[in-house]
């Protein structure tokens, strides 16, 4: 990673005074994480440049890191060793400690005056495109110039990488645009190196005194600089705003898309209180929730003595640990806990604990399967368990083109392997029940548009 | 006095205190054999006289006596047993597991019993315990035998004690000497002419009078009949006839059927409906003697509801049997031999719904049965039901053990409508399904490569996600390879990680001869079920959808996100394989190949996107620039001179990691731009080419490439002698030459596939990367000094282990699909590939 400076202030070469590193040599300090090195490619009266070259040793950095199950290299073979981030910002504290405090031993008054400054920030990573540097430095004075790097100039077809070459110009004490560099680098990059505790919040309002708190973006500074660690961030904005309580920034994550698509319709909340009345009429008593995920349905079943066993099963160990935690089965009841089961299993794989159930529900699961698997879970559910009745939801294709940020085309999630049309999943239902021997009805959940139905449709099969 | 004694069955031994129970139990059975009350009281309490322990000693009594049953060992109870109702607990969980009960009982003189009492010191209660003890067995000892039990003995004396010899007992069922070969034949039903027709066209000679009718084998194939002899058909007499004339030659076995038992019944005067056909048979049994009617009560009362032969891998039942039944015997287990179980509920023709036991078995044995007449006789996870319907206007089949072949004739006519039609075929859909208890929990697989690999509970635990929710439809999934390690790391005064100096001393040390060298292509890993026709998908791989087959990556993913790319690209491996007549050679209608498909960009592009590129970029932005201002600043700062000769070396590091990973990147728009290079050609029907060497598969795979089909791409290859250095040098100078030239590098396998040194299989391959392309694994800048060093020090044992564990799996994957084993028998070992995944390894290895 580089960064430089140049001041054109005259005597330009005080900018080794206000760094306290002598312009006429190379600096080298070694560092947890590799080695930087402070050098001058210039150093004259009118126009002196101070560059720091941060040499990441890549090799030692890895040892002990988690495994990335779906890129398993990516912990050797990254852009860390190079590109901007909270390596650089650690690197500033540690090299240029006083000027960013503001200190100078030999020039106190001239890094208390604004200057003339150009800092030039190589490889920065920014989430969210070249728009989000121009909205964190805009406001705080820097004229700001961007150039996106591609990712391989070879393969103009790839597109353009996250990377920016990105230059900073303006008037302002030296320890400002440090500070600015400092906090704002690992927020365009939006990761942090190193763990993330309550103490961050004590640095961040130390260095963003005097401008955090007027600064338009704040919110996504804070939320970024504490890793969108939920309580952090309002402690963090409580103290900045000098309030008591902060409701949390809406996240905006690409990954949560089919909750913020449905999330106006609050359609998650419709589908379990249909589920629950659609149980609770069928008088079922022992149900299983098959892809329980994190367990709403099952906690809710559970508040109520209707139900003497609720089994959530989900095929997902990690996804099984957090329900266990967010239902938290020993600080319950006893009389509720031992209503309910968590179970790690699969719908398309045979599963003797499943028999001799009242109701088997499937909300939002099958589209999660290949297409050519469900005849499996056909024979899992039907066939082998079979419950006297099955809840079975899924989207209905026909009503994606209600949302307007979906394109068409598209799914709802990511990992939906197909979304049916009303048509589609009346004959897949039909044949089961004709095979299995059941009858199913259908049911809309969530408003009705007369042409294209209900965003979730439902199959209730009974014997 | 010898004591016929059943070879499964709980011995009771029933007697007060100081009878001589446990010297007796010592003398006669094996220690492990006798669960004490006194042992397993001493168990729970440290003290075997702790009267207050007794309810918990018991419990744990019934508990080791029912896994010891449910495992099928003969089990002695020696406690007092004197009270009826400490008897029934115990014959009651005998009951349970369907094991015979057969009681010894020590009613020894009271005098004998008080001075024994006397000269004992281990036991602390008074002489009138055991009084009491004699007075309750004494007050129950003639109810005894109507306690539900096979056999009592009594022994009266000290001497009668003695005297007692065991003869362990076969049940009846267990004719395992029995090794056949023979031809089972499905349920006949008075279809004497068809069943003749059958035994002719299985070479029998009819032998005998009409009255005294025969027939045998001329090379000792045994006839198996598997029971409902009778009733509906014309001719059940005459079927009756030549079966027990058969039987009593000894040329044939049989089975009862539910309608011989019911005929039976009747015959022996009792209140029966006469429905289902029984009426004919009555009807044709009219003009019989009384002397025949008799023989055949006779008969029909002698048949065994079960057989198990051929050392237990063969069980034939009129209506088959689940696993937990065989070698049982109780009412229950030959009420499941005759009618099945039923499920409680009735179908759309009133009739009771059975439940279809063959889809859960999962037992050793093989089990062939009749009693539901099905359109055809297919097997369903190592069971098949043979009767194809012959009084209905089916056929009669046989099946011949072992060769598992079908012979059928067809029925001259339809002697009798059915009450419901057959059950047709897609009705079997599903009966494969897989049970959780096939893959989860901690499982040791039996591979034939001698060694039984054990999968982890955790590691089976996250192959479940993975296998559920990503891979393709387990049906396709024969196969998954093992992962393969590098050859040991070069030494330290090599300027390189990997050389093929190593790989080849790897082998040479394991006394390999002779080993192949092949070019390793940089795309991605394949491996492809490939049909001739979409028909063979359903038949042979049991999809419910006809396919081509499918590509797979190493990890049982889909290859392609798009399906029309996947049968595009298996249509044209079809056609290679049409036009290279290898479908024809090979007598084969599919194959499962492993293979390279190339780009690395066409599969790998997301991580290109997210990881390589922008590794390259962010280094050649910030080191050009570097570099160039280091240069400025050395001009006037000679202290900046050392730095800027070691950033204008990581600028060239940067440099050459971008050239290699851009070898392995082309534009892909579609099938146009793809290549495929196979090198294993692993099985198609009849046989795993595992035991062909490389050079044959090497040559095979190139006949595609031969085609013209610019699809396919012909691995290079090089043989070496091992030990002979001119032949060494060779294909060192050539990996050399390929990875200079950017290629990735060469892959080491002993030319006959397995290859075993003293400790066990040897690596089946080694890698041997280029320098180029390990910076694409091990980072822009891993050859720097500094850097390289400490790379040196890396494991390969985990590694190793894992290919070796996983090259056993994926085989013995390979074999049983070969064989026709049932599904689940196939999963059980790429699942177990799956998890072994799991483990955590080194990543750049």
């Amino acid at each position: 990673m580089l960064l430089t400076i140049t001041t054109t202030t005259a005597p330009a070469t005080d900018l080794g005074y206000l760094l306290a590193k002598n312009p006429g040599r190379t600096h080298s300090f070694e560092l947890t994480f590799g080695t930087a090195h402070v050098f001058y490619p210039e150093a004259t009266p009118e126009r002196c440049t101070a560059a720091l070259l941060v040499d990441i040793d890549a090799v030692g950095l890895v040892r002990g890191r988690p495994r990335n199950e779906d890129a398993p290299l990516a912990a050797y073979v990254n852009d860390r060793p190079y590109a901007a981030s909270s390596f650089l910002s650690v690197a500033i504290s540690r090299v240029f400690g006083t000027a960013l405090g503001g200190r100078s031993r030999e020039r106190q008054e001239l890094a208390d005056t604004p200057i003339s400054l150009v800092a030039t920030l190589h490889a920065l990573p920014c989430r969210g495109g070249t728009g989000v540097v121009h909205r964190l430095f805009g406001p705080l004075g820097y004229t700001v110039e961007v150039e996106q790097l591609p990712l391989d100039p070879a393969f103009p077809g790839w597109g353009a990488s996250r990377l920016h070459d990105v230059t900073l110009t303006g008037t302002c004490r030296l320890a400002d645009l440090l500070t600015h560099i400092y906090v704002l680098v690992p927020v365009l990059d939006d990761q942090k190196h190193y763990w993330v505790g309550d103490d961050e919040i004590g640095k961040l309002l130390a260095h963003g005194e005097g401008w955090l708190a007027a600064h338009p973006e704040r919110e996504l500074i804070v939320e970024r600089s504490l890793k969108h660690r939920g309580h952090l961030i309002r402690g963090a904005l409580a103290q900045l705003l000098d309030e008591d309580a902060v409701e949390p920034p809406d996240e905006v994550e690409a990954d949560a898309g089919e909750d913020a698509l449905e999330r106006g319709l609050s359609l998650n909340n419709q589908r379990l209180a249909t589920v629950h009345r659609i149980l609770s009429e069928a008088g079922a008593m022992t149900v299983a929730d098959l892809g329980c995920g994190e367990g709403k349905l099952v906690g809710r079943l559970s508040r109520s003595s209707k139900f003497q066993r609720v089994l959530g099963v989900d095929v997902s160990v990690r996804t099984l640990e957090r329900a266990r935690q967010r239902l938290n089965p020993e600080r319950m009841p006893a009389k509720i806990a031992e209503r309910v089961t968590l179970l790690h299993g699969s719908a398309i794989y045979r599963d003797a604990r499943l028999a001799d159930l009242d109701a088997i529900c499937l909300v939002e699961v099958i589209e999660h399967l290949d297409e050519d698997r469900l005849p499996a879970l056909e024979a899992a559910v039907f066939g082998a368990a079979r419950p006297r009745l099955v809840i079975v939801t899924t989207p209905n294709a026909d009503y994606n083109a209600r949302f307007e940020n979906l394109p068409t085309g598209r799914f709802r999630h990511a990992d939906h392997r197909f979304e049916w049309s009303r048509e589609e999943f009346a004959a897949w239902a039909e044949g089961v029940a004709t095979r299995q021997g059941y009858t199913v009805r259908f049911e809309p959940i969530g408003p009705v548009d007369e042409a294209l139905g209900a965003p979730t449709q439902m199959g209730v099969f009974s014997r | 006095m010898n004591l016929q004694i059943p070879e499964l069955s709980v011995v009771l031994l029933v007697g007060a205190s100081s009878s001589g129970k446990s010297s007796f139990a010592r003398k006669h059975f094996l220690p492990t054999e006798v669960l004490s009350s006194d042992t397993c009281r001493a168990l729970v309490s440290d003290d075997e006289h702790d009267m207050s322990a007794t309810s918990d000693g018991f419990d744990l009594l019934h508990h080791l006596a029912g896994i010891r049953l449910k495992r099928g060992r003969l089990t002695v109870i020696d406690a007092t047993n004197v009270k009826r109702e400490d008897r029934k607990v115990l014959i009651d969980l005998a009951r349970s597991q369907d094991c015979l009960v057969s009681v010894i009982v020590f009613d020894l003189p009271e005098g004998v019993l008080l001075a024994r009492h006397r000269a004992r010191t281990d036991r602390d209660f008074g002489a009138h315990v055991v009084r009491n003890q004699l007075s309750s067995l004494r007050r129950d000892r003639r109810g005894i035998r109507r306690e539900g039990v096979h056999r009592v003995w009594f022994l009266d004396s000290e001497e009668a004690v003695d005297a007692v010899t065991i003869e362990r007992v076969p049940l009846w069922n267990n004719r395992r000497e029995e090794h056949g070969p023979f031809d089972i034949i499905g349920d006949i039903h008075g279809c004497y002419d068809e069943m003749v027709e059958l035994l002719d066209r299985l070479a029998y000679v009819r032998t005998g009078s009409d009255e005294a009718p025969s027939a045998h084998h001329p090379e000792g194939r045994k006839a198996l009949f598997l029971g409902d002899l009778v009733d509906r058909g014309p001719r059940s007499p005459d079927v009756l006839r030549l079966v027990m004339g058969m039987v009593a030659q000894g040329t044939a076995l049989c089975v009862p059927g539910n309608h011989d038992v019911k005929l039976v019944r009747k015959l022996h005067g009792r209140e029966v409906k006469i429905t289902h056909g029984l009426a004919e048979t009555l009807a044709q049994l009219e003009g019989e003697s009384d002397a025949f009617r008799a023989r055949i009560a006779e008969f029909v009362d002698g048949l065994v509801s079960h057989l198990i032969l051929d050392d237990g891998k063969l069980v034939v039942a009129h209506a088959g049997l689940k696993e937990a039944f065989q070698g049982r015997g109780s009412a229950r287990v030959r009420q499941f031999c005759l009618y099945g179980e039923t499920t409680g509920e009735t179908d759309d023709y009133g009739l009771p719904v059975r439940y279809d036991w063959a889809r859960e078995y999962r037992g050793r044995a093989k089990v062939v049965y009749g009693h539901t007449p099905v359109p055809e006789a297919e097997w369903v996870n190592r069971t098949i039901c043979i009767d194809t319907g012959c009084v209905f206007g089916g056929t009669l089949t046989a099946l011949r053990y072992p060769e598992e072949e079908l012979v059928s004739v067809d029925a001259a006519r339809v002697y009798y409508e059915p009450a419901r039609p057959l059950r047709p075929p897609d009705a079997r859909a599903g009966s494969d399904l897989l049970d959780l208890d096939d893959v989860s929990g901690r499982r040791h697989v039996e591979t034939r490569l001698g060694r039984a690999v054990t999968v982890d509970l955790e590691h089976a635990a996250a192959a479940l996600e993975v296998m559920s929710r990503f891979a393709v439809d387990p049906h396709w999934l024969v196969y998954l390879p093992p992962t393969m390690s590098p050859s040991e790391t070069a030494p330290k005064d090599s300027p390189l990680l990997e050389h093929p100096r190593e790989a080849l001393s790897y082998f040479r040390k394991a006394g390999v001869a002779q080993v192949v060298v092949e070019e390793k292509h940089m795309g991605s890993r394949a491996v492809l079920v490939v049909c001739r026709d979409p028909a063979v998908g359903p038949r042979r791989f049991g999809v419910v959808k006809p396919g081509l087959g499918v590509v797979t990556s190493r990890t049982g993913r889909p290859f392609f996100r798009e399906s029309e790319l996947q049968h595009a690209l298996l249509d044209r491996v079809r056609q290679g394989f049409e036009d290279s007549g290898l479908w024809e050679e090979l007598g084969t209608d599919w194959v499962v190949l492993d293979a390279e498909i190339m780009p690395w960009s066409a599969k790998a592009l997301e991580l290109l996107r997210l990881q390589y590129a922008p590794t390259g970029a962010a280094g050649m932005s910030v080191l050009t620039r570097a570099a160039a201002l280091l240069e400025q600043a050395a001009a006037r700062d000679p202290s900046a001179a050392e730095l800027s000769a070691a950033t204008r070396e990581r600028l060239a590091a940067v440099e050459q990691y971008r050239e290699a990973y851009r070898r392995y990147c082309w534009e892909v728009s579609g099938l146009d731009e793809l290549r495929l290079a196979p090198f294993h050609l692993l099985a198609s029907e009849g046989r795993v080419h595992t035991d062909r060497d490389h050079t044959w598969h090497m040559e095979t795979l190139a006949r595609l490439a031969s085609t013209g089909d610019p699809l396919f791409v012909a691995t290079q290859y090089r043989v070496a002698t091992l030990g002979d250095e001119e032949s060494e040098a060779q294909v060192i100078a050539w990996w050399e030459e390929l990875t200079s030239a950017g290629g990735e590098g060469v892959v080491v396998k002993p030319l006959g596939w397995l290859a075993r040194d003293r400790k066990g299989l040897v690596q089946p391959a080694l890698k041997c990367r280029g320098a180029e392309y390990l910076r694409i694994i091990y980072g822009p800048e891993y050859l720097l000094p500094r850097n390289l060093e400490r790379l040196r020090s890396r494991g390969l044992s985990r590694k190793r282990s894992l290919a070796i564990r996983e090259l056993a799996l994926g085989l013995e994957a390979l074999h049983r699909f070969v064989e026709g084993e049932p599904l689940y028998r196939v999963h059980e070992c790429v699942f177990g590939v799956l998890a072994l995944e799991s483990e955590p390894v080194d990543p750049r290895l």
